[in-house]
């Protein structure tokens, strides 16, 4: 892998499967009228960048390209900054590092900037808050932004004193001339006019090694509302007249309602809406809303449906091959894996698999809907306010421009809100009601109805020779997805492929997608090569890796970890790494195991990671704890179990997530390059956990386990 | 329907309701009261977390027919003003959430502790606060933030008592 082939982040394909084609449709002219005085930069995405936005050659057949304007700044006669972008916050804490990146370049305080985000009205399209995007575009788009703004400022300056611009600086909302001691607030510069100005020149960013603003730790913007309560959350919107709606939902998937009596539920005092599938209700309270909905008497008839028990062998059997909605096959070829396997001294196949899990957002979807005649405005928690436009314009049939969709910071998705279920729902019953309704789905409902990160079975064979070398890799994916499928292991003859499959369960995007399975996968199998052929798993990393990010963070780790040390009874040591989303990461986890009872707990876990230039040290470790703890998660115990189009574990008294008495001590490596541009962070930590623990149980034990999650009843040594 | 009176915050309210509401759907339907949140309906997660008579109880499994009259505290009601509670404080510092979401249960729960056991050890505030989930696996700043929280509150009560 060279650094060139790291440029490019493929978008995953379950996050695209969702996507509609959206246009930004606002008349900039008269839109920037709003915003009055004062200087106004936009930014103008180049034709390379717009194609990795959109989600370059696999988008969506008939899907337009986003305009090519994706942020824009403006800083108002009060010296307000006001920064609008369509990305969302949803506890990844951009909101905090994109500011940092205006307050650099733009030389002003924090609290001089806010940022308006993901509104549909008022900020330029984006295609979602996901991939761990924002970070390299987001924040270098901004950046550039008010480093055009910051030179736009200097020349205004400039103008007004008649002099040379080279002698002029920025520095704390102000230009100076020192010379002269002469300075001037941005504010006083326009003079009562708006001036735009358009990024498309390539203004000079302040170097990573020069940051005073980015590159330190920054509280959370707002984060005083968090602590009292304040701030309001989706779920929490309200308005005067509202009605709370709730959903009749059938009895499995895919059902079809056979007959339906309402009779009771409109003698209750609520509106009730029977349209085709769609059969709900909106009452003055929740609880009279759920009333009247179980007061109704539906029957459904569905067929039969596949269940866990025969899931992995349903994935194999049920590929949907050339179906591949995005075009491309995710296949690669190099050289001949079948002649290497032949002669290698030592040949292994293993089967790996992962169960269906859930988000589980703490804050169900949730969604409130007003319309004012043909116009309809939405207040909802997604990570695509935009698709969510879309989906609502086709619901209703209804032009976009007629629909605005808002994006309060949420209770977190984790990929897991990328579709606009509530939005929906709450738009069909005030239509129906004439008044604004809100509908929050219950946990059960979240579970139930919104989507899994999906399962797969993975092939991997390969060959080794005694001295360790990888001659040949083999991998299948059956469904999980092709995230991470790539090896980042110099292995000569490869042969690498995703499989699509006619999936049981509605699935899509998951935080760190399949880059999760694939790297379980394949560190677990490094891990048996390594034990094959005699080789300490860390020697026989090194011994088949180039890369030098991805060897800076297992030798930072290792080191943290204290790799080569000695080992008491019942414990056990293990690592998996690899990149993912430009950031590059490494676990080594220890582990203790009571062999009598079988229980396994997780003591420590030691992540290194690199994602480029560090903006915010404080935020990065946040998430890479946070990362490491969700990781925890989905290699212990987290499963969906289902059986003929019902969730079984549809509650979280059912549906185990880690807790306090589940952490482990976490230790954080990271490894700042300011010579690297900034990456996101948000996925990648979370990709080495399993492995690493997998291998370390297996170090404990000698029991190797290829089942994600890994020990959902404790472990069975037999 | 009766008429629930309840006293919140130091408020007095009287509420139309059905006594079997959960005292969640009462505090943010009825009263606008929406720091407190729904996360799973059963107990489950402590989004809900509310101090009801000195003990942290979850409000999305209480009644609001059974505490009616007593002395419920929610995450509005912790600071004095403008001044924030130790433990907000705390978890202001340490930057301990990432969406929040679970934050203000948390903070109850973590009140209702530190009230019980002003000096927990880690062990202790992992057994307590076991039944409070943070999806986004903020539980290391949170440990970090109630055991900075139980130090400032004892160096207060100290320099109360020593009448400084």
């Amino acid at each position: 892998m060279s650094e060139k082939t790291q440029i490019v982040i493929e978008p995953e394909r379950y996050e695209l499967r969702a996507a509609a084609p959206y246009r930004f449709d606002l008349d900039r002219r008269n839109f920037f009228k709003f915003l009055g005085a004062g200087v106004l930069v936009v930014s103008i995405l180049k034709p390379v960048a717009i194609a990795q936005e959109s989600g370059g050659r696999r988008r969506e057949r008939g899907e337009a390209l986003p305009k090519e304007i994706d942020a824009w700044l403006h800083i108002g006669q009060d010296g307000k900054v006001t920064v609008y972008t369509g990305k969302v916050e949803i506890g990844q804490n951009i909101r905090t590092s994109l500011s940092q990146a205006v307050a650099e370049e733009l030389h002003v305080p924090m609290e001089k900037i806010e940022l308006v985000m993901g509104d549909t009205q008022l900020t330029p399209f984006d295609m979602g808050t996901f991939g761990s995007r924002t970070t390299p575009t987001m924040n270098l788009q901004l950046r550039k932004v008010a480093a055009a703004a910051r030179e736009t400022l200097i020349g205004l300056a400039a103008a007004q004193w008649k002099t040379d611009r080279q002698r002029l600086t920025a520095a704390d909302g102000k230009i100076i001339d020192s010379a002269n001691n002469h300075s001037i607030e941005y504010a006083a510069l326009t003079k009562g006019q708006q001036i735009t100005q358009d990024v498309s020149f390539d203004p000079a960013l302040i170097p990573a090694a020069d940051w005073k603003v980015a590159g330190r730790s920054a509280p959370k913007v707002d984060i005083r509302a968090f602590v009292t309560g304040g701030h309001r959350y989706p779920s929490d919107q309200t308005l005067p007249g509202m009605l709370y709606g709730k959903v009749l939902r059938p009895a499995a998937f895919n059902a079809t309602l056979t007959s339906l009596d309402t009779q009771k539920a409109e003698q209750m005092g609520v509106t009730v809406v029977h349209d085709g599938n769609f059969i709900g209700v909106a009452a003055p309270t929740s609880e009279l809303a759920t009333a009247a909905v179980e007061a109704m008497k539906a029957e459904w008839k569905s067929d039969p449906q596949p269940s866990n028990k025969d899931l992995f062998g349903y994935l194999r059997k049920n590929t949907e091959e050339g179906t591949d909605p995005t075009g491309d096959g995710d296949r690669f070829d190099q050289g001949s894996v079948d002649q290497a396997l032949a002669s290698a001294d030592h040949k292994l196949q293993q089967t790996y698999t992962v169960q269906y899990i859930a988000h589980v957002p703490l804050e169900p979807r949730a969604a409130l809907a007003k319309w004012d005649g043909d116009h309809l405005t939405v207040w909802t928690g997604t990570q695509r306010p935009f698709g969510v436009r879309g989906q609502l314009a086709e619901a209703f049939h209804l032009p976009e421009d007629h629909v605005r969709v808002f994006m309060p910071d949420m209770g977190s998705g984790y990929g897991g809100k990328h579709t606009g279920e509530t939005a929906i729902e709450a738009a069909r019953l005030a239509r129906a009601a004439k008044r604004p309704v809100k509908v929050n789905w219950t946990r059960e409902e979240e579970f139930t109805w919104a989507y899994f990160r999906p399962a797969g079975v993975i092939d991997v064979t390969s060959g080794v020779r005694n001295d360790g070398t990888i001659t040949a890799w083999e991998f299948h994916n059956y469904n999980s997805g092709s995230a991470g499928i790539r090896t980042y292991y110099e292995v000569p003859n490869q042969k690498i492929a995703f499989h699509p499959v006619r999936t049981p369960l509605r699935q899509g995007s998951y935080r760190a997608l399949a880059a999760t399975a694939n790297h379980f996968a394949r560190e677990s199998h490094m891990d048996e090569l390594a034990h094959a052929v005699k080789m300490d798993s860390l020697e026989f990393r090194f011994k088949n890796l180039k890369n030098d990010r991805l060897r800076a963070v297992f030798e930072a780790a290792a080191k943290q970890f204290g790799w080569g040390k000695s080992k008491t009874p019942g414990q056990g040591f293990g690592m998996g790494g690899g990149y993912e989303k430009l950031g590059n990461v490494a676990t080594f986890a220890e582990v203790k195991v009571d062999r009598s009872s079988g229980d396994v707990q997780v003591v420590r876990l030691v992540t290194a990671f690199e994602c480029g230039a560090i903006v915010n040290p404080d935020g990065l470790h946040n998430q890479l704890e946070g990362s490491n703890v969700q990781g925890l998660g989905g290699a212990l115990f987290e499963a969906i179990q289902f059986d003929n189009g019902k969730i079984l574990n549809p509650r979280l008294s059912q549906y185990r997530v880690p807790r306090f008495s589940d952490l482990p001590a976490i230790e954080v490596v990271l490894l700042d390059r300011k010579d690297i541009p900034s990456v996101g962070a948000g996925e990648c930590p979370l990709i080495g956990v399993a492995p690493a623990i997998a291998n370390a149980i297996f170090d404990a034990t000698g029991v190797r386990l290829r089942a994600l999650p890994l020990v959902p009843d404790g472990l069975k040594v037999t | 329907m009766a008429t629930i009176r309840l006293a919140i915050n130091g408020k007095r309210y009287s509420v139309d309701t059905d006594p079997q509401t959960s005292l969640l759907t009462v505090l943010r339907e009825k009263l606008d009261l929406t720091g407190s949140k729904y996360g799973c309906g059963e107990g489950q997660c402590g989004a809900c977390t509310v101090i009801i008579d000195g003990k942290s109880q979850r409000s999305c499994v209480t009644r609001v027919g059974s505490v009616a009259g007593k002395k419920i505290t929610t995450i509005e009601g912790i600071a004095s003003g403008d001044h924030l509670h130790p433990v907000q404080e705390a978890f202001l510092e340490e930057g301990a959430m990432q969406c929040a979401y679970c934050t203000s249960g948390m903070i109850m729960s973590a009140v209702a502790l530190l009230q019980k056991n002003p000096n927990p050890d880690r062990a202790a505030i992992i057994d307590y606060m076991d039944g409070n989930v943070c999806r986004c696996g903020t539980y290391p700043r949170i440990i970090t933030a109630i055991q900075k929280a139980a130090t400032a509150m004892s160096r207060s009560a100290t320099m109360k008592g020593t009448g400084r």
